[in-house]
This record gives structure tokens, sequence and C-alpha cells, in this order.
């Protein structure tokens, strides 16, 4: 077998067995994205009722309450980015790190300094390549969160928020920089405001009707107060659960181009590696033919 | 007259359906939902949620922590965590 034939060959056998692993990322991916949309509707119901009741209690009470009213002269802000731990995803993580770089630009423009909490090795490993100080980061989770995680990390939140900016690491306000799960083949990093809240968000139509007058039990302010933090958590984890399905998603697309390309590439390597070795068979035949010429013609000349 | 009862935790939707009495614990102490109630917010605490439903069976369920709220005949109960505890029917 000739030197060019045998190189294509060993290409051909090296981008096959790529295939069968994007192959089966692909799939694994696939199967995930059903999960994980599954999870999402399913804290959908509690996301809801909880909005609900922040709303019921927000508009019929006056409690000013601190999570819910703008700090008069912020300093700083903290921003939660949610991120992919693995790679293979094409440009998921990328998406919202940019997404975290814009908003921070956005902040500084104002006049506040950023305090980043990061969620996943991909965002973590950007900004300690960069240097760049972070203020919590948690990982290890992004594909499969549990409530838990989220509260975790809400907590971290809260306790830098309630501190206020004029302690060392606390912060006025909160954002949160997530993937927003649209369909299989669109999802776009978002930014959003946490804190102070804007209360309302819901993806569902408004609740029909006008919220009745409520009691409360104890009194608003220990509603409120018993509410919020709640309200956060499962924000937090709405954001991560979207997150995680968008992940997957982005993952199962990043695999199947890859796929499709070492398709691509061994049609291309078994036309080459045909005609090698069809030069190869042409060369041998014209070789012989050469050769036999040269010995008739030799056996002619002594005659 | 029946009441519209949903117990929800962040991760699943635990119970639903219709209900004739709902009782909890709140921090002001034990609370009992009947149709009619006027609306109402309380916060839980520890300890056991009962539901009578329409067809007579009792269900209880163990939350930690959570709210309750009531408006319109429509009573749902936020818990963070849950766990079956009898059932009787």
């Amino acid at each position: 077998m000739g030197a060019q034939l045998r190189i294509y060959r060993r290409r051909m056998r090296s981008v096959k067995a790529t295939k069968k692993i994007t192959k089966a990322m692909e799939l694994i991916s696939a199967s995930r994205i059903v999960k994980a949309q599954q999870r999402v509707s399913a804290s959908t119901p509690y996301a809801n009722e909880l909005t609900r009741a922040v709303s019921a209690v927000a508009s019929y009470s006056t409690v000013v309450h601190p999570l819910t009213t703008p700090r008069p002269n912020p300093r700083r802000a903290a921003v939660l980015i949610i991120s992919a731990d693995r790679g293979m995803a094409g440009a998921y993580s990328t998406n919202a790190i940019k997404e975290g770089e814009q908003l921070g630009a956005l902040l500084r423009e104002r006049g506040l300094s950023v305090a980043s909490y990061l969620v996943g090795r991909k965002a973590f490993n950007y900004y300690k390549f960069r240097d760049r100080a972070i203020a919590a980061s948690w990982t290890g989770f992004s594909d499969n969160p549990t409530y838990e995680n989220a509260k975790e990390v809400s907590e971290a939140l809260l306790k830098a928020f309630l501190e206020g900016s004029e302690s060392e690491t606390g912060v006025d306000e909160i954002h949160i920089i997530f993937t927003k799960f649209r369909s299989m083949l669109t999802q776009e990093a978002t930014a959003k405001r946490m804190i102070p809240l804007e209360v309302v968000e819901s993806d569902q139509a408004p609740v029909s009707g006008i919220l009745p007058e409520y009691e409360f039990e104890p009194n608003p302010g220990e509603v409120l107060n018993a509410l919020l933090p709640r309200y956060i958590e499962a924000r937090i984890f709405n954001a991560m659960l979207q997150s995680a399905a968008s992940e997957h998603a982005a993952r199962r697309r990043a695999m199947k181009s890859a796929t499709d390309n070492a398709d691509e590439l061994i049609k291309s390597l078994t036309r080459l590696a045909n005609a090698a070795r069809q030069a190869e068979i042409t060369q041998e035949i014209s070789e012989i033919v050469g050769g036999a010429d040269a010995l008739a013609s030799a056996s002619a000349g002594s005659e | 007259m029946a009441l519209n009862v949903a117990l929800v935790s962040p991760t699943q939707q635990v119970w639903t359906g219709e209900a004739t009495f709902v009782s909890a614990r709140t921090t002001e102490g034990e609370l009992g939902v009947l149709p009619g109630h006027t609306p109402l917010f309380g916060v839980l605490v520890d300890g056991a949620v009962s539901i009578t439903s329409s067809d007579g069976s009792i269900k209880e369920f163990n939350v930690s922590g959570g709210f309750l709220s009531v408006s319109n005949d429509r009573v749902s109960i936020l818990t963070e965590s849950v766990g079956e505890l009898l059932h009787f029917s």
C-alpha cells in the first residue's frame, strides 16, 4: 500500500472515531433536553403561585420592604452569571459571559462597581484566566440543578444584599444572567434585575379579575419577610433550570453539526483515498507495461 | 361549593383537586379553611397540612415551612419540601 493511501485511511479512521463520540453526545443531550424541559414545567406552578402571592401582598399592603425599594445611592451591584460546567455546547457559555460583560459595562456607566457571582466552570475559568475578582462561584451542577443549589446561591446573594454597600462585600442591586429556553432551536442569554424586585412577570396571562383584599397572618411585613427570599430562590431555580435545558439544546445542536461535518470529511477523504488507490494501480500497470516493453525491445536488439 | 386546592413545591405539583376543608398550622396557630373563607395570606410553620377532598378522603402532608393563600375559594399551599404522611381513604 502506498504512503499516500495509508495516510488517508488513517485520517478516515480518526474522523470516524470522533464522529462516533459526537453522535453519542448528540443523542445523550437530545434525551436530556426532554427531561430538563419537564423539570422547567414542573417548577412553573410553584413559581406562578409565588408570583401571584408576591404581587398580591405588594399591591395590597403599604409596607415598605428593603427588597422592593431601590436604595437611593447604589454603589455596588451583584451580577450572577449562569454558564455551563462543560464545553462542547457551541457558543452557549460564551453568550452568557458576553451578556455579563455588556451588563457590567452598563452598570459601570451608572457608576456602580460590579461583584461577580458565577455558576458553572466555564464562567469561573473565564474570570480566573483574566485574573478578575470573583465574589463567589459554584460549579458542578449546571446540567442538573436542584432546588438546594438554587437555595445556596440565593442565600449568598441575599446575604450580600442585606449587608448593603457600606460593608466590603455588600451590594445594592442583584442582576442575573441566564439563558432563556425559547425552543429547541433558539435560546438566548438574558439579563434581568432581580433586586430591587420588579414584581409580576410570568409567562402566563395575568390573573383574571382583581386581586382581593387579603388578611395577613401574622402581618404584611412578616409575610413579605418570609415570602421574598422564597421568591428570589424560585426565580433563581427557574433560571437555572432554563439554563440547563438551553445548555443541553445548545450541546445537541453543536454535536449535530460536528457529526455532520465528520460525515462530510469522511466522504471527501474516501474520494481522495479512492483516487490515490487508482493512481497507484495505474502507476503499477504502466510500470509493468513499461518493463515488458523494455524487456521486449532489449531481446529484439540482441538478436 | 368546594375549595380548589393546589399544593405545590418547587419541583412538582404535589396535589391538586377539589376539597371541602383544609387545615394547616400558621405562625399564629392552627388554621382551618372552609369554602367561602375570606381572602387570607398566612405563613406556615413546620407541621402537617390536611386536606379533606370532595370524595371524603383525608390527605395529610408534612410540610416544612411555606405559605397558604386563600382567595375566592382557591387555596394554594406553597412549600419548599413536602412528604405525604398518612393516606386515609
